[in-house]
């Protein structure tokens, strides 16, 4: 296309990339220039200072709280994915097309309900004299730990990804071909091995996409790590709520967000790569 | 083989509802317990009362908070929707060098952390001294919620007959005569989608809101504030209205999606 863009065409195509630029594009690229700023006397002025780099990754605290983000985060989203992927099978396979409809529906529900309620609302389901022990004790079990730890952050992380992962393998499980499947029965093949040979292949795509959401969700979740798990030891973006609500040290705090975004690419980056990996084999 | 068939498959049906359940337990779990008399619900449940309906109706940061709310989240449906109306015409109608530049830009902003987000806002709002107010809220939405708008619009446009537009260059219609009397009456439904979708995603909208709000609390923010004061079931109050006036507006958005086809018929 040499010829030039017309009045009507730049109308329509720039407000969208004027905002994106100047509210998306340049306030991250803003924080990166930040983290090189310092701060003197609670005002953050213009430098190029790699104390703050320096400060932060030579902390055994923010290295520990890079592991447990990470751990949390992969395993929110191996669970969510093995949790959502029967599911998503029976939702995809086994169920009348308009069944089908309304599962979907309710499945979008919940982007619609405040997460933070929920969270609360998890609260008072897992506290020690909360709604799931005392149901518990009345059958002679527990009481079980289940709010101020990992476990609480799970069940937390889970309910914010189990939805969006169910509707992303279901429409990736959508488009495996029918054929193979009978093929595959044809051929003896177990309705087990079907899954794991056939099914599961065909839809990698998809169902590596859903975890990778799954995980970034996680990844940079505060709700759940702070009022489910306790906040202790910190998650990364804990780490950058604490950093910036308590003072100026926004610089700190803009390497902290840095590095996860570094982290989040280069997930992603693989997550992606491997999922087109030797794609028709 | 079809009796083994039956129990799998029961067992699958099992697995669905449970994991309705655990989804929508927290959900209807806040509809009960703001309900309830006790601060701190357990087995068995304590009577019913409206003591924390009550409580938000007489609470003036309450109707401040909504009130942030409702002017930010309408303010944002129509700027999110006017450039995502743009964003979707422009990728339906045109190629051009960058595109996948263009459409990223567009299209990432909801990839990112929303603790990123919120600080990144944060500090270049402040340096144009921007932050504290509830622009800064409307600007970050504006971000967040466009890519919503983009997506639903241009799922209506590629259902677009593409001669309906050659037809109406063809009677004479210019490019502004087109998109007034052709797509926009087309794509109407899909417009008023995004108005009430990205509207619900502003309203419970609390982290990068929370960021760069300032005084100019909204009403999510708000409940972040109870969280980490004292504990108290106003949340679920607040929770269960706004998820009540959150639902109406994705069904209203629904039903409009859906009419289109009905028409047809």
């Amino acid at each position: 296309m040499t010829k030039r863009p017309s009045l009507f065409s730049l109308v329509l195509a720039l407000p969208l990339l004027v905002w994106q630029l100047a509210f998306f594009l340049f306030p991250l690229i803003f924080l990166v220039a930040i983290s090189f700023w310092t701060v003197k006397m609670f005002q953050m002025q213009p430098d190029l200072n790699f104390g703050n780099w320096q400060r932060i990754l030579t902390r055994g605290i923010f290295w520990d709280a890079y592991l447990h983000t990470m751990i949390l985060a992969a395993s929110a989203s191996a669970l969510t994915s093995a949790i959502a992927f029967p599911a998503s099978y029976a939702i995809s396979f086994k169920l009348s097309e308009t069944a089908k409809r309304w599962l979907i529906f309710v499945l979008i529900i919940p982007f619609f309900t405040s997460y933070l309620v929920r969270v609360y609302s998890w609260q008072v389901f897992l506290t020690d004299a909360g709604i799931i022990n005392t149901a518990l004790g009345y059958i002679g079990l527990g009481p079980f730990a289940m709010l101020n730890n990992n476990f609480g952050t799970l069940v937390g992380m889970i309910t914010l990804c189990l939805p969006l992962v169910i509707l992303l393998q279901t429409f990736s499980l959508n488009f495996v071909n029918r054929d193979l499947i009978e093929a595959a029965h044809n051929l003896r093949c177990g309705r087990l091995r079907t899954v794991f040979a056939v099914i599961v292949p065909s839809a990698r795509v998809g169902l590596v996409i859903a975890a990778l959401f799954a995980f970034i969700l996680s990844f940079g979740d505060f709700v759940s790590p702070l009022y489910l798990g306790g906040g202790n030891p910190p998650t990364l973006s804990i780490m950058i709520t604490d950093i910036t609500k308590s003072g100026q040290q926004w610089p700190r705090a803009a390497v902290v967000a840095i590095m996860m975004i570094a982290t989040l690419m280069t997930v992603a980056l693989g997550a992606i790569t491997y999922a087109y990996k030797e794609r028709g084999k | 083989m079809g009796n083994e068939n039956r129990i799998i498959n029961g067992w699958l049906m099992v697995h669905i509802a449970l994991c309705l359940i655990f989804i929508f337990a927290p959900i209807a779990g806040s509809f009960v317990f703001s309900l309830n008399s006790d601060r701190f619900p357990s087995l068995p449940l304590g009577e019913f009362s409206f003591k924390w309906y009550r409580l938000i109706y007489e609470d003036p940061l309450v109707w401040a908070g909504l009130f942030n709310t409702v002017v930010v989240g309408l303010t944002v449906a129509v700027i999110a929707t006017v450039l995502g109306f743009g964003g979707a015409y422009t990728d339906f109608r045109y190629n051009f060098f960058g595109k996948s530049i263009y459409l990223a830009l567009a299209l990432l902003p909801p990839t990112i952390p929303v603790v990123i987000m919120g600080l990144a806002m944060l500090a270049f709002l402040s340096r144009i001294h921007l932050s504290g107010s509830t622009i800064s809220v409307i600007i970050a939405h504006g971000v967040m919620c466009s890519p919503f708008a983009m997506a639903i619009i241009r799922l209506r446009l590629s259902q677009m007959d593409p001669d309906l537009e050659a037809a109406a260059w063809n009677l004479g219609g210019n490019e502004w005569a087109t998109l007034r009397h052709v797509i926009i009456p087309f794509t109407k439904p899909a417009i008023f989608a995004a108005l009430f979708i990205t509207m619900a995603v502003s309203f419970d909208e609390f982290a990068v809101a929370w960021f760069v709000s300032g005084l100019n609390e909204t009403l999510p923010v708000k409940i972040l504030g109870f969280l980490q004061g004292q504990v108290s079931p106003r949340i679920n109050a607040i929770g269960s209205l706004s998820f009540l006036l959150s639902i109406t507006l994705i069904v209203l958005a629904q039903l409009l999606l859906r009419n289109p086809e009905a028409e047809k018929k």
